[in-house]
């Protein structure tokens, strides 16, 4: 399942609570304000460490971008993609949650 | 593939529209099929053809209808989250007693039966919102 997270974890639970309840396998994509949630040194990175050893968490590059966040202060294991990668994500699993 | 789209936050807000707009872009850019958006909540507001941002700035109304115009896609708001807030076709405006509808090219209205089956129909369900 794909899972999209669209606010920072630092104004909601919506990442924290995902993180929760998503099955291994899963792929989280964080896009909007939710690319601030995949910057390095934060409290909630080891959780997001913890759930790579499981799931994949990918960035919306383009979100990222316009936050003036730059790739390299990503966790390590993070994978950015663009609109033609969330397209695919979308594609590729055969259900998307949006934690609204 | 099949999207079906729903938008539930008003344009301008936060990002809920630009995310859904470049989500349906890149999915026809990609060969896939928007089968239809649905616009419920306050996301009625991006039906407004009185909308006019800064000519500098992006229109998200017009963005919407001409990404409907050029791949046929259907924009459905939803009846009672519109009238509520003031967004009229030609019809309602008449059957309401007012002077004047504010619905921009290439939207139409109607009911949550379309929510259900853009469900139905689409192999993906996209929801956008706050």
């Amino acid at each position: 399942m794909l899972h999209t997270v669209n606010k920072s974890p630092f104004e909601r639970n919506s990442l924290d609570a995902c993180l929760g309840l998503a099955k291994a396998g899963s792929a989280i994509l964080l896009i909007e304000d939710g690319v601030v949630g995949a910057i390095k040194g934060t409290t909630i990175e080891s959780k997001l460490t913890e759930t790579m050893q499981s799931s994949k968490i990918y960035v919306l590059g383009p979100d990222l971008a316009a936050r003036g966040l730059s790739e390299d202060k990503l966790v390590d294991g993070i994978q950015v993609v663009d609109y033609g990668g969330f397209v695919d994500l979308a594609a590729e699993n055969t259900a998307v949650q949006s934690w609204l | 593939m099949k999207f079906g789209i729903l938008i539930n936050e008003g344009p301008y807000q936060h990002q809920a529209s630009d995310s859904a707009y470049l989500f349906a872009k890149a999915a026809i850019d990609k060969g896939h099929e928007v089968f239809r958006v649905f616009f419920y909540h306050d996301g009625v507001q991006n039906a407004t053809c009185l909308s006019s941002p800064p000519q500098d700035d992006r229109n998200i109304t017009a963005l919407w209808s001409e990404l409907a115009k050029e791949h046929n896609v259907d924009l459905v708001v939803c009846v009672a989250a519109a009238l509520r807030r003031g967004i009229l076709d030609e019809n309602e405006a008449k059957r309401n007693g007012k002077d004047a509808h504010n619905l921009a090219d290439g939207f139409r209205i109607s009911g949550l039966g379309q929510l259900i089956e853009a469900g139905i129909q689409s192999d993906r369900l996209m929801v956008f919102g706050d």
